[in-house]
């Protein structure tokens, strides 16, 4: 009965004895040797070989077997697409089996097997069950619409699918209406093809009382993207599921909490309702707390959100979110975050007091944070500056050199909120100049020292002492040196001319870092004009830095409080910043290309789908046969393809993958031609200019945009010119709509781009910047787009290429592989 | 959705690999090993995300169960469902270790192809799962095991209303045991101060009752209590005495919510078996059992005193039962010397601790430790490491510290003769401690 030992077997010849053991004709034998079989597939041993013997095996009437079967044939098929059709016989066979379970665990199979061939076979059958009489089967065809749709939107959609999934909505059983709506949801998420309306939404509240705790979860997050009519509607609908936030289940209080948080905003603001409505959020959340601490965590990621948007939910529960000794760091630093979120007037001795019990902590981030909070809390609640300063005083006495260099940090905001109130503590700090070696450490207290330089009477020492290490200063503290120094000569011009001279000198002459020359040129400038007037811009009264700096940007506030529960509320990040948005059916080769620019796990992760699955035998088209070209460095060569490398010289000079790709290139083409190789993979990332303005989650859509753009578009031969792709997308861009293509022109590589408008205002100053990469692309001549573009307007332009930039090293990739 | 599911043992082997969608391929297997199992540093965040794919792991003993998602999916039902799946797997066999998944690979894949469908959990209670799920597979080793009145029974039975409970059960002694446990949890400050406290109470059940019986359950609950003395004529002041303040609470899922919601009852059809009805939070009037008062003096720089006085508090007639107190010790500890009224106390090298156990403890009694610690007298840096942990303790009492009472468990069967006076029932209440801690 252990079935351990299936694990145990590492003989070589093991394949041919499976082989032989397969096709024995003991049932018992072939049980035991299909149950080996899996147990080589789950350490990761490659028995694809045995393909058409583990098949022979699925005509069977033991649902064990078959079932081990199908876990085979899952794994496998998409190697072996012309075997797996001699299961579809079998799987149609199944789809009318008397046996329910034996019907549903058909059509879920046969949905898994991403064959398009057996794709065809599917529909009938999966109509059929779509309507079977019983339920287990209809709730397991829901989801298999969902796979269908995965791999063939177009056929779901002409088959009719989406209707029938529809009328699954009406079912009688609750858990056929949950994996309906889930479904229905996930294909709505590529494309909206049905609305979700007030009738559907009456359909889902009714089923969300009876079903299982997961079909509560698909409902509820169902319903959280339905906007209702009116308020009357939103009202009903928060009384309808708000029982849900009793439920032991964390994941459908969540939600339940998603719903509401959503629909609150639709309610007038000042009504009873919503004060009794959030009255009953609290409670359920605070017990989440006591949940297992990965669910603590989610919870706790949520809930800084919730108290971001709506601060008086949860303002009377800070206890609750004391740190425990025994809990896990990420639970740690959580409630952490939020207590400092809660502090206030009436709660604040108690906060500082335990903020100072965790200082003393062993985990060195957890202190440092700590006491950033004793900081934040000096700066948010006035009434408490002074003891705050103090308790800060205390632990620098520690002399724990990590405490001291974060105190030092946040002294510096709380001189900047409350100036000309503890400049006494000014010398105690002093004292652990030395001990200071990170630079935003350093960079604060050159900071204090400059803005209170009149105070201190060694001030220029001091300073002067940095200034020996300039070159060797993190940037940050460069300028801040440079102008403390520039402060401390306006105060003290007597005794300090000298060492203006030598900062400035420093600063313009012999720094690379053009910020620090052009401020120091401002500062030169500025004092040799007009002294009065440097004095004016350099001393101005500094406007007093704002209690709350960490908050989220409330428009993606919103949006995230729109995820409650989700990934997006764990990363406080939006959705399409994580995942890829565009689910196209090139996808895949495109993710094994744009793998090049991610870091050394993501290599692992892209290069499978070509290790574990070579391609199918078939010549596929010429964007396809490109980006195969392109995976490979990745993994081991098809055959077709070595041949061509081998029969092109390599010459020696010009980066490794010129070489390798011209190679390619000859073999295939039949000429000399370098196929425009698009500067593949290297992540010409960022700087249109007409998004500069934009915040950082555009800009890093662009990044992620353009790597991926990489993969289906990359090269071509010379008088092929391959359709424009979109590389940027307007929505996800800030209206800058950038779509383009790489061609060879007179030798040189170029990209062709239509830039389009879809902004409510002009653009202009476009630029373009490659970043470092692995061809050393680099354009040959600025971007020229002379006018600006206003909106609803398109313009071609071309862009000419070198490849005699800086070129990014890269270690062949097939050395991860282990 | 959840793209795929693996199991590693602590050196970050597979033992099982379940994909789901196509977008997560098995390499994701070894990034995860890499970068989570095999990492340097502690683990910073139960979620990661490597090249777009998010990896979500819980630790059961020494086994790692991590899903895999490159989709915004919900965060919080892919924990309850790591969590429901190895929960699962322990009612199949037992504890979750490597050698029982190994052992039992292919009943864990079969519960995998069933409990999760394109990485949609589907239904995961043990007991239906159970029904045509077998160890064995004794119910599917035979051609044509089962009636086709089973099977559609079994359909029914995983997508039903009621999908936690099938029909036909029958008991010759219909009898029902309930315990309510609750956990403790104080933090207190040096001075004596309560800086946090509050219960963590459970409901937990034992049904064994014929046919579909309809449950209903009644504790003094604050709300449902002072809502009846409006409508009756009782006094006021002892209601409320004996009531209790639930801060919240959670339900099985068989408890008709809708019906707490509005009339405040706790209603239900129970699943057959042991199950935990409800699960509940207090943080008003605690009656704490145990007060614990530390005094710790360093007389020099190697030599530490530290007495611990332990009181009960709660009726003299109780006992309380498995005390333990742990005090911890600086790590360069050198001997300790013992000095205890009752119980036994020992020091343990090992775990940087002195613990002292006490087998049973009867109300308002007293006791106390004293220990002399001799330091090894190192540098500087590594006495300022020592924190001082907080002074813990365990301890089991035969009461419920939140003050829960239950005030009735009536039992109807409609179909079949038996009453709910026939119904045998027993309550039993236990109070343990959770975190219950003092600071010194």
């Amino acid at each position: 009965m252990t079935d351990s030992k299936y694990f145990t077997t590492t003989k070589k010849g093991e394949i041919f004895e499976l082989k032989t053991e397969l096709n024995s004709d003991k049932k018992e034998k072939k049980r035991e040797a299909v149950k080996k079989v899996i147990a080589s597939m789950t350490v990761g041993k490659d028995v694809s070989a045995l393909f058409p013997d583990v098949v022979n095996c699925m005509q069977t009437d033991n649902l064990e077997l078959k079932k081990l079967v199908y876990l085979y044939l899952m794994n496998y098929a998409k190697s072996q697409p012309d075997l797996a059709i001699m299961a579809v016989n079998t799987f149609v066979k199944d789809c009318e089996d008397p046996n329910p379970l034996i019907r549903a665990l058909a059509v879920r199979t046969m949905g898994c097997i991403r064959v398009e061939k057996i794709t065809e076979y599917l529909c009938e059958p999966l109509r059929k069950c779509m309507k079977d009489q019983d339920p287990y089967v209809r709730k397991t065809a829901a989801v298999c619409v969902a796979k269908l749709h995965d791999m063939n939107p177009t056929l779901v959609e002409e088959q009719g699918f989406v209707e029938l999934l529809n009328d699954l909505l009406s079912d009688a059983i609750p858990m056929v209406v949950a994996n309906a709506v889930a479904a229905l949801s996930e294909i709505n998420e590529q494309r909206s093809l049905i609305e979700v309306n007030s009738q559907m939404v009456n359909k889902l509240l009714t089923a969300l009382n009876e079903c299982t705790e997961w079909g509560q979860v698909f409902i509820l997050d169902a319903l959280a993207g339905y906007a209702p009519r009116d308020e009357r509607e939103a009202q009903n609908i928060c009384e309808r599921i708000s029982p849900r936030l009793a439920h032991a289940n964390a994941a459908v209080v969540l939600s339940t909490v998603k719903v509401l948080m959503k629909l609150i905003e639709q309610l007038p603001n000042d009504s009873d309702f919503i004060t009794q409505l959030t009255r009953k959020l609290a409670p359920p959340m605070v017990t989440l707390l006591s949940a297992e601490p990965e669910i603590q965590y989610v919870a706790l990621r949520n809930i800084n959100l919730i108290v971001q948007k709506r601060p008086d939910i949860l303002k009377q529960e800070m206890k609750v979110f004391f740190v425990k000794y025994n809990d896990p760091i990420y639970v740690k630093m959580e409630k952490l975050d939020i207590m400092i979120r809660l502090a206030q007037q009436s709660n604040i001795a108690q906060v500082l007091s335990e903020l100072k019990e965790y200082a003393t902590e062993v985990d060195v981030d957890f202190v440092r944070k700590s006491v950033r909070a004793i900081g934040r809390c000096a700066i948010k609640v006035e009434q408490s500056s002074e003891r705050c300063v103090q308790t800060l005083l205390e632990l620098i006495q520690t002399k724990v050199n990590y405490v001291v260099q974060e105190a030092v940090v946040v002294i510096k905001d709380i001189f900047r909120k409350y100036p000309n109130r503890y400049e006494s503590i000014i010398s105690t700090l002093c004292e652990n100049l030395d001990t200071l070696d990170e630079p935003e450490a350093r960079a604060s207290m050159i900071w204090i020292i400059g803005e209170y330089a009149e105070r201190i009477d060694n001030a220029d020492e001091l300073l002067e002492s940095f200034l020996d290490g300039f070159h060797d200063e993190n940037t940050q503290v460069q300028l801040q040196l440079l102008t403390a120094v520039v402060k401390l000569f306006l105060k003290r011009p007597q005794d300090t001319q000298q060492l203006v001279q030598k900062v400035l000198s420093l600063a313009t002459q012999d720094s690379d870092n053009p910020d620090l020359r052009d401020r120091g040129y401002i500062y030169w400038r500025l004092l040799s004009a007009d002294p009065a007037a440097a004095k004016q811009v350099v001393l101005a009264e500094k406007p007093l830095i704002s209690e709350e700096t960490d908050l989220l940007e409330p428009s993606l506030l919103d949006q995230l409080v729109c995820h409650i529960g989700t990934l997006a509320s764990v990363y406080h990040k939006p959705p399409n910043s994580f995942i890829d948005t565009a689910r196209q059916p090139l996808r895949q080769i495109n993710n094994s290309a744009s793998n090049h620019t991610a870091a050394a796990a993501a290599d692992i992760l892209g290069s499978a789908s070509v290790s574990s699955a070579p391609q199918p035998a078939v010549i596929p088209a010429q964007d396809n046969l490109i980006a195969d070209l392109l995976s490979l460095d990745i993994a081991a060569p098809t055959p077709g393809v070595s041949a061509g490398m081998s029969a092109a010289p390599m010459p020696t000079t010009g980066g490794d993958f010129d070489d390798l790709l011209g190679g390619i290139g000859g073999g295939m083409g039949g000429g000399a031609d370098l196929s425009g190789l698009g500067g593949i993979g290297g992540g010409i990332g960022g700087g249109l200019a007409g998004f500069e303005d934009g915040n950082q989650a555009a800009a890093g859509n662009a990044g992620i945009g353009l790597s991926d753009w990489f993969g289906g578009s990359s090269a071509q031969t010379q008088g092929v010119q391959l359709p424009r792709q979109v590389w940027l997308d307007a929505a996800a861009n800030m209206g800058l709509q950038l779509e383009g293509t790489v061609v060879r022109r007179n030798g040189m590589i170029t990209l062709d781009m239509t830039i389009t408008n879809k902004a409510m205002q002009a653009m202009s100053g476009f630029a373009v910047q490659f970043n470092k990469n692995s061809f050393g692309l680099l354009p040959a001549e600025p971007l020229q787009v002379n006018a600006p573009l206003f909106p609803g307007q398109t313009i071609n332009v071309s862009l000419p290429c070198n490849t005699d930039g800086p070129v990014q090293r890269m270690d062949p990739l097939t050395n991860l592989q282990s | 959705m959840i793209g795929g599911l693996f199991v590693y043992n602590h050196k970050g082997e597979v033992l099982i690999s379940r994909i789901y969608r196509d977008d997560v391929n098995r390499n994701a297997v070894d990034a995860f090993r890499v970068n989570v199992i095999h990492a340097r540093q502690q683990i910073r965040s139960p979620v990661t995300n490597m090249a777009r794919t998010s990896f979500f792991h819980v630790k059961r003993g020494n086994v790692w169960v991590c899903a895999v998602s490159r989709q915004n999916v919900n965060a919080a039902m892919v924990f309850e469902f790591l969590n429901r799946f190895a929960d699962t797997m322990q009612s199949y066999f037992g504890k979750l270790n490597e050698e029982n998944v190994k052992n039992n690979f292919v009943l864990i894949y079969e519960l995998l192809d069933e409990i999760l469908d394109f990485g949609y959990p589907q239904n995961t209670d043990p007991g239906v799962l159970k029904t045509f799920i077998t160890q064995q597979g004794v119910r599917t080793a035979a051609p044509v095991p089962v009636t086709k009145e089973e099977q559609s029974q079994i359909t029914s039975q995983v997508t039903g209303q009621i999908g936690w409970r099938r029909e036909g059960i029958k008991y010759r002694r219909n009898e029902l045991f309930l315990d309510v446990i609750e956990y403790v949890n104080l933090l207190m400050s040096q001075q004596g101060q309560v800086l946090s406290a509050h219960v963590a109470g459970k409901v937990a059940m034992k049904s064994y009752l014929s046919g579909m019986p309809e449950c209903k359950f009644g504790i003094n609950d604050k709300i449902t209590i002072e809502g009846k003395n409006r409508a009756g004529a009782d006094d006021p002041n002892k209601a409320s005495r004996a009531a209790v303040a639930i801060d919240d609470c959670q339900f099985h899922q068989c408890v008709k919510l809708n019906k707490f919601d509005t009339e405040h009852a706790i209603s239900f059809i129970p699943p057959d078996g042991e199950y935990e009805l409800m699960r509940y939070r207090t943080t008003k009037d605690i009656q704490l059992p145990f007060r614990v008062i530390p005094l710790v003096r360093e007389t020099s720089r190697n030599k530490m005193e530290v007495k611990v006085v332990l009181k009960s508090n709660f009726k003299p007639s109780l006992l309380a039962q498995k005390i333990e107190v742990r005090i911890p010790t600086p790590p360069h500890t050198s001997g300790v010397q013992l000095i205890c009224m009752k119980g036994k106390a020992r020091y343990r090298a090992g775990e940087n601790a002195i613990v002292w156990k006490i087998k049973r403890m009867g109300g308002m009694k007293e006791s106390q430790i004293s220990a002399e610690i001799d330091l090894l007298s190192t540098g500087n840096t590594e006495k300022k490491k020592w924190n001082r942990p907080p002074v813990s303790m365990n301890f089991e009492v035969p009461f419920a510290p939140s003050g829960l009472k239950v005030r009735y468990l009536k039992v109807f069967e409609p179909k079949l003769n038996y009453s709910d006076h026939d119904v045998i029932k027993w309550v039993r209440y236990i109070g343990r401690s959770g975190l219950y801690e003092t600071r010194c």
